[in-house]
């Protein structure tokens, strides 16, 4: 049981190149907390700083109120579960869970109670004695896990611990690290690059990129209000449509002009008869393409472009400039080469300073 | 595999029979002379089935020798040259992967200097350097001695490379797990690379135990005692007699006893090797 806390976490390589430009998080006792971010963004750096796997140029990282810059990985109290589990191929299960409880030479009844509490949880009483190549993936998935869980830590540490697993399993899964982190009440931190894994897992999420903390927050708080966007695009399948505001048509009280950019989610696009809410914005697209998923449909258009618009950039996720993407409940949507108006409310726009650093109340 | 059809998969056959007949035939023939009667052979009479004398033959060769040149029985050289040929493929095996670990796993000045120095080695072996070698081991006293046998031969630039290449393709997360489970560089080694190392560990055993079972050069300069001669050499010295008749059925059945060790660690060996080549999961 502890809290984590990042002050001002900073790495750089001997080549210059900084991959974590100073980060603060809190994590609470107890909290499931996920950092998020495009591949790249330095959140799996973050995490093996926390476990102790790569040093810290400066900052501090403070595990249950002691600083742990300094102190060994096995010594800081932490369990980690690697992307490709890094389950020692020529142990048995049961020796794989009781290997670390070995080396910090506890005693023998004590490490099987353990390990047979931990094979009972995680459903891996029938193979306890075969080697880790006889698993599936799920199951060696579930031994990682137990090789955590037997240590009894303070804090789990997670690297991408789905990702290697198809996607049925991958859902299933998430449900199981989320329940036992509930019942165990063990501060997590989990890292992972899926959205959706990130929104469904965290108590408080982080969203990184290029080595910086873009938002932190509750998972439903970043997606209702995304502080730049970046968030915007990031957090949220289909991604946020983005697009000057200039080219919206719209007279929005309190914003300056035209810079600024506005975001409005896909699902909050209704194809309309031309009646724009008041207030809110309606857009004249040409379909380009419709894609059916069964429960929805998503329809592609490209908005009419003026002479010498700039495009939004926004990464990842970003639509070409000039493209809008709506989601439509249902198979039924326009045909391809439609010509359609969408419009969306205003209390579900989105607007953004001209960088897109910084969100903008309506 | 390619399956192939009538003539073409018989022809395959014959000429697989064609070759074992090629490389089994002298390995017959001197299975067959060390059954013979000297005398037999002698005069070229010899026939292409086995002799009466099998079990005098062998009886003499490995508790007697030959009443020529070698007076010692083919027993005691077949334990020096085990000795010798085990002292070198385990010496080899240990000191190579500690090498490749130190290599590998730990970052201290020079470290690619030394890499390169190992690997500049494989350029200058025994045959290269055998007047300084020499001179070290005979001022080292280890003339005529196992350590003398061995030593030199243990540093093995290929064995250490071997290795390094295979700890390069250990997941480095192994190691970080290893480090959460308070695990220290000692264990690590002993617990993980080790274990996994083994089937690596078992071909290499079998390369080096025929390797330096096969030397020739080295045993034949710095053994002078008649009871520390290996095999190699024993079988040289038996077939020059000066003054009297070779005795070829002991020659033979030296020869034939002389294959056994490397085709029983080759055979005992085997299924690991083999499963080492074919378990790529890590």
């Amino acid at each position: 049981m502890a809290n984590v806390t990042l002050r001002d976490v900073r790495k750089a390589y001997p080549n210059g190149f900084e991959a974590i430009k100073g980060v603060d998080v809190d994590v609470a006792d107890g909290q499931f907390c996920v950092l998020v971010g495009p591949s790249g963004c330095g959140k799996s750096t973050l995490l093996r700083m926390v476990a102790g796997l790569e040093t810290i140029t400066s900052g501090e990282i403070d595990i249950g109120g002691r600083i742990v810059n300094q102190i060994e990985p096995a010594d800081r109290d932490i369990a980690m579960v690697f992307q490709n589990y890094a389950l020692y191929p020529h142990m048995s299960v049961y020796n794989n869970m009781a290997y670390g409880l070995r080396n910090r030479g506890m005693a023998k009844p004590e490490i099987d109670t353990r390990v047979q509490e931990a094979a009972r949880v995680l459903e891996l009483t029938p193979m306890l004695e075969r080697k880790p190549r006889q698993l599936s993936g799920g199951q060696r998935q579930r031994v990682a896990m137990g090789r955590a869980i037997v240590r009894q830590p303070k804090v789990f540490l997670f690297d991408e611990p789905l990702s290697n697993l198809d996607a049925k399993l991958r859902i299933a899964m998430r449900v199981e690290i989320r329940k036992l982190q509930r019942r165990l009440k063990t501060t997590s931190i989990y890292v992972t690059h899926d959205q959706l894994e990130a929104m469904t897992l965290a108590d408080i999420l982080v969203v990184m990129n290029a080595g910086q903390v873009e938002q932190i927050g509750n998972p439903l708080d970043i997606y209702q209000k995304p502080a730049t966007t970046f968030v915007a695009a990031f957090i949220g399948a289909p991604p946020m449509n983005l697009l000057p505001l200039r080219d919206a048509g719209l007279q929005l009280q309190g914003a300056s002009g035209e810079a600024g950019i506005l975001g409005i989610r896909p699902e909050d696009f209704q194809v309309s008869n031309g009646a724009v809410p008041s207030g809110g914005v309606a857009l004249g697209l040409t379909v380009e393409a419709i894609e059916r998923v069964g429960a929805e449909t998503y329809v592609y258009g490209l908005r009419a472009q003026r002479d010498g618009e700039a495009a939004v950039s926004a990464k990842p996720g970003e639509l070409p400039p000039g493209e809008i993407l709506i989601r439509v409940p249902g198979q039924t949507g326009p045909a391809i080469g439609e010509r359609i108006t969408v419009a969306a409310p205003r209390d579900k726009l989105h607007l953004f300073s001209a960088d897109g650093r910084q969100r903008i109340a309506l | 595999m390619v399956e192939q059809e009538g003539i073409q998969r018989y022809l395959a056959h014959v000429v697989l029979w064609i070759g074992i007949a090629i490389v089994a035939f002298p390995v017959y023939l001197a299975f067959i002379a060390s059954t013979q009667d000297n005398a037999v052979i002698a005069n070229g009479q010899m026939s292409l089935l086995p002799g009466g004398h099998f079990l005098e033959t062998y009886y003499q060769t490995i508790f007697v020798g030959t009443s020529g040149s070698t007076r010692e029985p083919v027993g005691s050289m077949m334990l020096n040259s085990l000795i010798m040929a085990t002292l070198i493929a385990v010496g080899k095996i240990a000191i190579s992967i500690i090498s490749a670990y130190a290599i590998v796993y730990f970052r201290f000045p020079f470290r690619m200097a030394i890499f390169w120095v190992i690997f500049i080695t494989l350029m200058l072996p025994v045959e290269v350097r055998i007047y300084p070698t020499y001179k070290i081991v005979a001022d080292l006293h280890l003339l005529d001695s196992y350590a003398g046998l061995s030593l030199p031969l243990i540093a093995s630039a290929t064995a250490t490379l071997l290795f390094r290449q295979f700890f390069m393709t250990v997941p480095d997360e192994l190691l970080e797990a290893s480090r959460i489970d308070g695990a220290g560089p000692f264990r690590f080694f002993w617990d993980t690379l080790l274990p996994l190392s083994r089937t690596n560990m078992a071909a290499l055993f079998v390369i080096l135990f025929i390797l330096g079972w096969n030397q020739y050069l080295w045993p034949l300069l710095i053994t002078t005692r008649d009871d520390m001669q290996t095999i190699q050499i024993g079988i040289r010295k038996m077939i020059t007699t000066t003054d009297a008749l070779t005795e070829w059925p002991i020659v033979m059945a030296t020869a034939v006893l002389a294959m056994l060790p490397p085709v029983f660690v080759v055979v005992v060996m085997q299924r690991l090797f083999v499963r080492g080549l074919v378990e790529t999961e890590k």
